[in-house]
Formats: C-alpha cells, structure tokens, sequence
C-alpha cells in the first residue's frame, strides 16, 4: 500500500491545466489514487459478469473478447432505460460552472476530475458511436472511439466521483454527474471493470444482511455489549428487541452504527431515546443494513439489497418503518426504494406513536428519517434535554450529500442540535447545506489503499471545518451518515487532528435527561462533562 | 486549432455567400432554397430530438434537492428549490429558465495554500450568468423584434420591444441597445473561453463555433441597419413573400443581406445537432422539472427489474444454528 504524502506536501496544488489536449492524456495509476479490483467471489455472489484475477496496475485487464460491442450495447440500453443519460450526453455546453465545484478537483487539480470533462469522458465516446456529427467530424466534433485506453480513463475517473451532486447544484441544466458516474460504472460492470471496496461489502449485505457481514448471533453480541457500556454511562438497562414480530415500528440503521467508532455512540443515543419513549420497537438481523452499496454498483443491485426493508418490515408485521442517520441509505429511501420494491401497502402511513403526527410525507414510502422523528418529538415537549451535558464540546453540523441533495433535509438536524448544544457553530455557508462539501470517500471510496484521494477529495471539507476550529474552537463535526462518521474521522486527523466526529443522536443521548438515570458524570464515549474533570 | 478552425468555418461559410450571390448569381439558391431547406432542418431536427429524448422514460424520481423538502408542518418547506407540487416545479423550472437560476449560484474558488486556516474560500462570481443572461435575453428580443418582417400586419408586441429597445433614443435609425448588448455578452463569452485556463481546456470547436456564427450573423445585421441601410420596404417584401410560400426574390439589394440570411440558414440547420439543443433540453432535465415528493407519492419505472433477491427463508435456512443458540426468534424450529 502507498505511502500517503504528508499534509503540507498534499497542500500543493495547481488548479491551472496545461496546454495539451485531455483527449491525448493517458492514465498514471499512481498508488494511493485508485481502488484494488472486485474479488471475483464477490462479482460471483452478485452475479455480476467477468469473475477473475486482475489489478489496474496490469497491462492486460482480461476483458472479454467482444467487450467493445458489450460496452456499445449496453450504452444503447441505457440511453434507451434513462431520459436523464440522453439529457445529460446531449445538453451540455462546457461553460464551466462546475469546473471548481468538485472536491476531487479541488483537491488535486486534475483537469479531468473537473465534472464537465468527467462527463466529456463518457460524452466523447457517445459522439462517437450515437450522434451523426461525431460520426462524421470525429474529433473535431469531440468524438473520440473507445479503446483500452480510455475505459481505463474511465475507471479511474469515475471511481474519483462519490456522486455527491454539488456540480450538479450549479449547473444551468442540471447535469448531475452522479447520474453520469452511475451509468459509466454499470457500463464498467458489463466487463466485469469495478472496485473491490464496493462489491464486497455488497455480496455480504446479500447474504448475511449487512455490510460487515455481521452473523445473526455476532450482530445481537454487539448490540448487547454498547447496552452495557449505555448502563455503565446512563444506569439504565436496555433490551434491544431483534426480529420480533408484531413491534410497531422497523428500525433500520447502517451495520455500522452497531459495530465501529464513532457510530456506535450514536447507536447509544438511538436506544436511549426509544427507552424514554417506550417505542414499540424491533431491529432485524436480516435487514442489518441501511447503507446499500448496490447504490455504486448499478440499479439492479441497489434493488436486490433494498428488498430486504420491505420483505422484513411485512414478515415482522410492523406498521412502519425508521431509518437511522445515513446519507447513501436515506438517497436510495428517498429517490429509489417506493419506485424498486413497493408499493408498501402492506404498511401504514407513519404515525408518531408518542405524539400522535402523521408523517404525511412518507405516505407512501412508509419510511420516517430518525431526525424528523426526533423534531417532532421535541417540537411536541415529549423529550427534557439538559444541553450542558454537550458543554465540553463546541459543535458544527455537516450536511451529508445525500440527505442534503437528494432529499432536503436540512433543518431537522439543526432543529435538534440547537435543542441539545449549546455551543453550536456553522461552517462557512458556501459549504454547507445544498453546497455541502463531501467527505472525500463516498460511494464505497473509503478504502486505506486509496488514502491519498481521500484525503485530497476531504481537502474542502476540512478547510472550512478547520476556519470554525479555530475561529470558534469547534472540536466536534456531527453529520446524519454513517460513512461520514467513519471517513471524516480519519479526514480530520489528517487535516485538523483536534476534531472528532459524531452523529447527532449521540449527542441527543447525552443530552436527555430519562427517568431513573444515574447523575451523568461522563458523555456517552465515557469522556468527563464540563466540570465533572476531577470525578474521574 | 479548436479556436482557428471554427473561425475559417465561419469566415469560408461568408465567402460562400458572397461567392454565390456576387460571382455565381446564385441569388435563388441563397435567398429562396436554402433558407427554406434550413427552416426545414431545423423543425424536423429539434422536433425528433425532443421526441427521441421524450422516448426514454425517466426511471426514477431524482431532483436535486437545493432547498428544504416539505415535512413537517412547522418546518418551512422551500417549494422552489426543492418543489413538493406541480407548481413549485413551474416555479423552479420558470427560474431556471428566465433567470438562470442555478447559474447564479456560481462561485469562484480561490486556493491559497498558505492560509492558515482556510485554504479554500468561495469569492461572488456572477459575470458568466450576467453575461449568459445578457446574451440569451438580447438574443431573444432581436429575433423577437425580427417577426417585424414576417408578420403583416405587424405583430403587436413588435412596435412595443422596438420602442423599449430603443429607449436610448440615440441615432437614426434609432440605436437598438440589444445590438449593442449582444456584441458584448458574445464578445464576452468567447474572451472567457480563452482567457480562463481550466474553460480553455475543456472548450471544443463546437464551443467556438456557435460563438463565430453569431458574432457574424449579429455583425453582418448591424451592419445593414447602421450603414448600408438596407431597403426595409424591399426586404419586407420579400420576406413576406418568402412567408406566403409565393417567394419573389427582392431587387437591389446588397449581397451582405444574403450573407446574413445565409449564416442564419447554418445556424437553424446546426441547431438540432449541437449543444444549441439545450434549449430544449432544459425543460427535460429530470433533476429539475420534477417534484421532490417521492416518499409521499410513488414514482413508477415502466421497466422496474426483477431481480433475484436472497430471502428471508433462505438466510433463516443457512443461519438457523447459530439463530436458535442466540435465542433469535424463528419461523422453523
């Protein structure tokens, strides 16, 4: 694995590109910029075609033999399956309004990770092949032919896109490069071209439910033992129900949240809250995951593995469903899930047990976000919160792409922060909200041999986390996704070691004040509250 | 050579014109058939476009998202930039259409890396939605302003835009500010495509050229107006007869008039295909012109898959031993 330069020698970057031409420019696979290949085991358990051994380093991919008229044929299937993909092939006037847009160009500087020439990348090769200029112009029409060397092109660049839309917020036409990317990788796909860091994690939320691939009895263990450490910190006892049949309410979170720091603190306050409530509750083993990494691979994935909601929502009997704080997972719910796997007339329209509101905007989704379920319940006085529990740190909010560009969701979470902190910063408002910054590692990217991208794509985001660090000594990024929490974790002690990373429902566990609690001397990571130093 | 070529493309594209008109007497060909065969082109071309667009379905509901959805009630919900009914989707797409909306959003980065703190900060940069819109919006009034020759009577708003275009009241004939305004916004927009390093490298010729074509379309216009003084009676004439299907070529007339209905015959016949469709295509933009209600309303894909899914059964089947010694719940003992 590559060594990752130092922050002071990832801190230079030329954002001017030379003058040669982009077409004429071939891939440098530089370790530490690109991902190790699907196992074949995995691309087995997905069916997915191609299974072997390879690397992008080697010279010969061992495509199949006929791969340029698989990849032909199957862009014309898409241009046929997506409006959007032909929309987005044909609109497109290169004024350059996303150019600066992108975290990944920003970070680096490579021209081609500005989101128009990463779309021109796709866009060349459509001149080619479906549009009469590009037949007859050529290159002058920017049409090039596709060849090795550009489907390299091609899965290097569009394995440094996390599909986190900002370009897409700025463009005249609504270019979404994410969409652009998803095509590109399913496209990949058909020749059996993609990243172990995606597939594998896919092929285990297929057969064991979750990402980890956490069996059913290893995923009850962890849940047990974060309600020993929520006891040891709280006092108070906790039974996490699993694949109990007749609860009201599904919860499903990211199989993260139950396993790796800092997620499981958030998991903490998940369980502290449907305490106090007495939330008719129960989690599943088979439906073990948010996340759905079938979202990176192509649509046919993300249908396979979101099945699981609805299948285990209508076995188990509940009524509804509530999701956890995930960016990825809330686009496929949001965007993707009614449309692939419903209709979920076998459920209700959500209805807060506790104060009685119907979540009229899931109506037919039937799936609640954990954060508009938490603001209602404050909003209605159900939950006492003592914000100085949280004095000891100094907080921003991330807003995850996701939840940010593909759903709306922006003040639920601050609704709840404001309620629970007291010290609460924003980021620079060019960063946050619908302009919200990516991690740097989404779309199955956070993989360790891929560290120096990462830390170039977080390069935005740490910069304005690092202006609120020192202007207002913010020490805690909290954000609604659990790929954020794992990723803006090592993002920040690469870029700004003083901040850690939290969920927002830890810091609602800190903060609520339950029915036969002990005192609370410490915060849920067992780290002393403000004035309370010397008990330890 | 992306900039050079585009350019003898428009410059050979003049020299035709005056080649045929002045030389070859082609004036028929130039002034009758072509511009008939361009319009042709043209309505044909963008009419399949749009049909072959329309023809995709959009499989799933994906707009960006760039304002509050609509949840609860006390929340307030932004219905333009993240529209949950029809009418804030015609509000967003009305923005986007008439004032460029997100292009307004735009920023420029600036990198320093010896800042200490923040590296990046995002500076006001609105230059490219002024002038797109200065462009696209004096674009609109002159040909707007041209249905003058093609109407009889005459139009009613075209009197109006003329009066407001000629507010300045300076010169006879009365200086239309839109001329002046399209010069610039052009002239901008091309200089842009030059000087700024990173639109240089991604610019193609199929950026220049539209850009070249209608410099000399919009010069080769003022020129008539402002200094040959072009025949107004005998054009309108003969653009009415062009009208009227009943085309009767107009006398002494100079050749920079055919040079002008030439360069606008290309630019109907290139529309269709080049990136000019994204004039139509806007309104198509799946990201745009939908509402953000999917999980209250569902969205239906008329080609959702099936796909083989692994089951509830199956997973209890190959997990029951370690399922039951955890005391998890099952539906097989």
């Amino acid at each position: 694995m590559a060594k990752t330069p130092s922050p002071q020698e990832l801190s230079k970057i030329n954002h001017e590109p030379s003058n040669d031409g982009w077409m004429e420019m071939p891939v440098d696979f530089r370790p530490g910029t690109w991902c190790y290949s699907g196992k074949a085991s995995a691309l087995e358990t997905l069916e997915l075609p191609n299974p072997r051994e390879w690397q992008p380093t080697d010279e010969d991919w061992k495509l199949p033999d006929n791969w340029e008229t698989i990849i032909y044929e199957g862009f014309r299937e898409r241009l046929k399956k997506f409006r959007s993909l032909k929309i987005f092939m044909d609109t497109c006037v290169r004024c350059g309004a996303c150019a600066d847009k992108c975290h990944f160009f920003l970070g680096s500087g490579d021209p081609k990770n500005m989101p128009v020439l990463r779309a021109e990348l796709l866009r060349s090769v459509y001149r080619k092949d479906f549009t009469t200029a590009g037949k007859i112009l050529g290159k002058l029409a920017g049409a090039r032919k596709l060849t090795k060397d550009v489907l390299k092109e091609w899965f290097y660049y569009f394995y440094q896109c996390t599909e986190c839309r900002r370009c897409s917020v700025f463009c005249p036409y609504g270019i979404d490069t994410a969409e652009v990317t998803m095509m590109a990788r399913e496209l990949l796909h058909l020749v059996g071209v993609n990243i172990n860091w995606v597939l594998e994690p896919a092929a285990k939320c297929f057969t064991t439910g979750n990402h980890l691939g956490l069996l059913p009895h290893t995923f009850k263990d962890s849940i047990e033992s974060l309600c020993e450490d929520i006891e040891d910190v709280t006092g108070i006892h906790i039974d996490v129900p699993l694949n109990k049949k007749g609860a009201d309410v599904l919860f499903i979170t990211p199989s993260a949240d139950v396993f790796a720091d800092p997620g499981i603190y958030t998991f903490m306050g998940y369980l502290l809250l449907f305490e106090h409530i007495g939330l008719n509750y129960t989690m599943s083993t088979y439906a073990s995951e948010g996340g759905n990494f079938g979202l990176f691979t192509n649509n046919e994935t993300m249908k396979k593995l979101n099945s699981k909601m609805y299948a285990e929502a209508k076995r188990l009997g509940v009524k509804w469903i509530l999701g956890g704080e995930c960016g990825h997972m809330w686009r496929v719910v949001h965007q993707y899930m009614d449309t692939m796997n419903g209709p979920a007339d076998f459920l209700e329209v959500p209805k807060s047990p506790i104060t009685g509101t119907v979540f009229e905007n899931a109506a037919s989704t039937k799936m609640v976000h954990i954060t508009e379920f938490t603001a209602d319940l404050i909003k209605h006085g159900k939950l006492k919160f003592d914000p100085r529990r949280n004095d000891h740190r100094h907080v921003t909010f991330h807003d995850s792409c996701n939840p940010a560009r593909a759903m709306g969701l922006f003040e639920e979470p601050r609704y709840i922060i404001k309620q629970v902190c007291n010290n609460f910063h924003e980021m620079p408002e060019n960063t946050i909200r619908e302009q919200t910054f990516c991690c740097g590692s989404g779309t199955g990217l956070n993989t360790d041999e891929y560290m120096e991208m990462r830390m170039r794509g977080g390069l935005p985001r740490a910069s304005a986390v690092k202006h609120v660090h020192q202007k207002h000594g913010v020490d805690l990024l909290s954000c609604i996704c659990a790929i954020d929490r794992a990723t803006l974790s090592t993002l920040m002690q690469y870029w700004v070691p003083a901040v850690e990373v939290s969920g927002v429902h830890e810091l609602v566990g800190n903060a609520l004040i339950m029915e036969g609690e002990n005192e609370r001397t410490t915060d849920l990571r067992d780290e002393p509250l403000e004035g309370m130093e010397d008990d330890e | 050579m992306k900039i050079l070529f585009p350019l003898i493309a428009v410059i050979v594209l003049v020299l035709v014109a005056l080649a045929g008109v002045d030389g070859a007497h082609l004036q028929t060909l130039f002034g009758i058939y072509i511009p008939y065969a361009a319009l042709a082109v043209f309505l044909v071309g963008i009419v399949l476009r749009v049909i072959g667009w329309a023809r995709s379905p959009v499989p799933f509901r994906i707009p960006t998202t760039c304002g509050q959805q609509k949840t609860l009630p006390w929340i307030k919900a932004d219905n333009l930039e993240s529209p949950h009914n029809t009418l804030g989707v015609i509000g967003r797409m009305a923005l986007e259409v008439f004032f460029f909306r997100s292009l307004f959003r735009n920023l420029k980065a600036d990198y320093d890396e010896n800042r200490t703190g923040n590296e990046l900060t995002y500076g006001s940069a609105k230059w490219l939605w002024a002038a797109g819109l200065a462009f696209h919006w004096s674009f609109l009034f002159i040909f707007l302003r041209h249905l003058r020759f093609f109407s009889e009577p005459i139009f009613f708003f075209v009197p109006f835009l003329e009066t407001m275009d000629g507010l300045l009241q300076i010169g006879v004939p009365r200086l239309f500010m839109t001329d002046l305004v399209i010069l610039a916004a052009v002239t901008f927009l091309f200089a842009r495509r030059i000087v700024s390093p990173q639109v240089r490298y991604i610019s193609l010729p199929a950026d220049f050229f539209p850009l070249f074509l209608i410099l000399a379309i919009a010069l080769s216009g003022i020129f008539m107006r402002y200094i040959t003084k072009v025949d107004i009676v005998s054009v309108k004439a003969f653009t009415m007869s062009l009208v009227s299907f009943n085309p009767t070529l107009p006398k002494g007339i100079g050749s920079v008039f055919y040079v002008h209905i030439f360069l606008v015959s290309t630019l109907f016949a290139y529309f269709p295909f080049s990136k000019l469709v994204h004039m139509a295509g806007v309104f198509l933009s799946p990201t745009r012109n939908l509402a953000n209600n999917s999980r209250a309303k569902r969205h239906i894909n008329p080609w959702n898959p099936d796909v083989k899914v692994h089951t509830y059964a199956e997973y209890e089947d190959e997990f029951r031993d370690v399922m039951k010694a955890a005391g998890l719940p099952l539906e097989k003992e």
